[in-house]
């Protein structure tokens, strides 16, 4: 990736955070925690990466993600939105009695969504099965997965993880989006989820760990991924929840809390100085 | 009975119908209060303490407290292994996942097994609001009603429900409590008896029944026999907060009363509440009955006030139904 590349997706980040915080504030309350710490896996995933056209949303040869933590809704409509997917003024909906985007991601409701999530540990079986499925009817798109590492107690996630490397799935990349939270508290209080690399390689993935915030190194790592023909490959990002709001930043609390208008005003100039640094 | 004081608009006399207590610190207060006496007494979490209130019980009894992260299945048969030794486990999460999710582990690890699991579920039905359809429960009583012997309680407001924890804790056998955890006036005053398995009777009528489980239908009920009041219609209200085992002898006192059943649930219309009566009615004193609840869909994201009104969980949807079953208990007598 060229550094001119680099800056464009950084600043598409910038971007998608600041739709994602104005979305949650207009509504009063929401899911920003694991909304931002999953900005630049989605932004770099979907502004270079996967093959999918916001005109033709179901077209079949299309790559596909799997927001497993399916209440980072917020984040994916940021950006499915900016992609053309629908348009922004509709993100002003969220959560309001009969619209199409609900807390949790809903395929039947969301033009972009692949798959209805909520329930955590269902999306990596579901992810596995699009996989299966893609080849047997020997469909070209990629499967893409997102799972959080509370999501990761289920045991489902275990069970698809086993799926996943008994039948060989290199067509399956799946992002951990490691910010070491979880509701009641710190993953290390609550339910320890370390040595990560070391679990799902002993699964037979491919695993690797990087920064879940710098767009080169995940870009990187995505790209080794790629490569990989006979196995699913995990990426276990690192990231912050609550990333670029430093007022609730790796504060278990953000996972939904109320937003003010002040609290949008405050991120906003946080996003300002962040964009100006990239000048 | 006070609920004419505490929960009409106008002339509120009691302090606790300003500042409701929220079920979930009611719930969290008892469960410390028995487990202050009872070291059996232990609380397990998936995730979802600080939701369901349950982590002032952690600060109070660390060792009693176990979280076992988001692994509702893992949860409910780890309150399954601490019952075989004798412990009263109180296992909880939202409705959702305790009745979906981990219903094979509570069908034989906690009850096929003959153990004491006291599962707890949180934000029934429309409670979930915001959270939406994935975690929006309408079949759960319907689910735990198939399980053989099971204890069912979803008490409408914080007397009843300090009232019936006890009881659940000490009636052998295991339990789906349906819990509301945000704030509600309380209903009763502080002395009623409370019993499981006995529903109460809120108001006397003559015209129909009303019959009504859950903080947020018993409300509605009350509200509506205010309203049908108004076109001259009297009638009984009845808070059903055990679901199973019901009140056989109640519902049947009441068909034979008012000749007219309507019941009303924050679930879907069939396999609830609304079933559990009808088949009272059929085997012993058959009668008309309208079922209010929702109608074979799926839940949705929302205000809990939007999804009351798109769902008909409201006083005026009961009204309405209620004149229709009036008029068909009429043309039926002619
Ligand atoms: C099966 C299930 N149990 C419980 C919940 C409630 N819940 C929603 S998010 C969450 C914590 C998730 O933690 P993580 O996956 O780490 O999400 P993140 O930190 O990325 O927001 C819980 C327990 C749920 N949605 N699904
Ligand atoms: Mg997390």
């Amino acid at each position: 990736m060229t550094t001119s590349e680099a800056t464009a997706l950084k600043r598409k980040a910038i971007e998608i955070r600041k739709l994602t915080v104005d979305q949650i504030a207009h509504l009063g309350v929401g899911h920003i925690g694991g909304s931002l710490s999953v900005v630049e896996i989605l932004v770099l995933l979907y502004y270079r990466h996967l093959n999918v056209d916001p005109q033709n949303p179901r077209m079949p040869e299309r790559d596909k993600l799997v927001m497993s933590k399916g209440h980072a809704g917020p984040a994916l409509y940021s950006v499915l939105a900016d992609r053309g997917f629908f348009s922004t003024g509709m993100l002003h909906t969220l959560n309001q009695g009969g619209t199409n985007l609900p807390s949790h991601c809903d395929m039947n409701r969301t033009p972009g969504i692949d798959m209805t999530t909520g329930s955590l540990g269902q999306g990596l079986s579901a992810a596995v099965g699009i996989a299966i499925g893609h080849r047997l009817q020997h469909l070209p798109g990629r499967v893409f997965a997102l799972i959080g590492d509370g999501d990761t107690n289920e045991g489902q996630t275990w069970e698809a993880a086993m799926s996943a490397s008994m039948y060989g799935l290199g067509n399956l990349v799946v992002f951990t989006d490691y910010n070491k939270m979880q509701i009641d508290g710190p993953i290390e209080s609550v339910m320890k989820t370390d040595n990560l690399n070391d679990r799902w390689t002993s699964f037979g993935w491919f695993a690797q760990r990087v920064d879940g915030h710098d767009i080169v190194a995940l870009s990187e790592a995505l790209e080794r991924a790629l490569a990989e023909a006979s196995r699913p490959s995990m990426i276990i990002a690192d990231t912050v929840k609550g990333k670029d709001m430093p007022q609730i930043e790796n504060d278990y609390k953000n996972h939904n809390m109320p937003l003010t208008a002040e609290d949008r005003e405050r991120a906003f100039a946080h996003f300002a100085m962040l964009e100006e640094a990239l000048r | 009975m006070n609920y004419k004081t505490t929960r009409a608009d106008g002339g509120v006399a009691n302090a606790a119908a300003v500042n409701p207590p929220e079920m979930r610190e009611v719930y969290a207060r008892e469960l410390s209060r028995m487990a202050e006496e009872d070291e059996r007494i232990v609380v397990l979490d998936a995730d979802l303490m600080r939701a369901n209130g349950t982590a002032t019980f952690r600060e109070r009894f660390p060792e009693r407290h176990i979280d076992v992260g988001v692994a509702e299945a893992n949860m409910i048969g780890v309150a399954a292994g601490l019952s075989t030794l004798g412990l009263i486990p109180f296992p909880g999460t939202f409705t959702c996942f305790a009745a979906r999710r981990a219903f094979d582990q509570f069908f034989i690890s906690a009850n096929y097994a003959r153990q004491n699991v006291k599962l707890t579920g949180t934000d029934p039905g429309v409670a979930a609001a915001y959270n939406g359809g994935t975690h929006m429960s309408f079949e759960d009583i319907g689910l735990m009603r198939t399980i053989p012997r099971i204890v069912i309680c979803e008490p409408s407001d914080p007397v009843s429900l300090a009232a019936l924890l006890p009881q659940i804790a000490y009636r052998r056998g295991s339990s789906y409590l349906r819990l509301h955890r945000k704030p509600i006036a309380p209903l009763y005053a502080q002395s009623e008896d409370f019993e499981i398995g006995k529903g109460k009777v809120i108001s006397e009528g003559n015209d129909l029944t009303i019959i009504g489980t859950g903080a947020i239908m018993v409300a509605e009920a009350i509200r509506a026999a205010e309203l049908l009041a108004g076109y001259g219609v009297s009638t009984r209200v009845i808070d059903m907060h055990t679901i199973k085992p019901i009140d056989e002898q109640l519902v049947i006192d009441a068909a034979r009363r008012t000749g007219a059943i309507l019941t009303a649930e924050n679930h879907q219309a069939s396999t609830g509440l609304g079933s559990a009566v009808a088949e009272v009615l059929t085997e012993h004193f058959p009668v008309l009955q309208t079922r209010v609840g929702v109608q074979e869909e799926f839940g949705e994201v929302g205000t809990q006030e939007y999804l009351q009104k798109r769902f008909g969980l409201t006083a005026d949807n009961i009204v309405e139904r209620a004149h229709q079953l009036l008029a068909r208990k009429a043309a039926r007598v002619l």
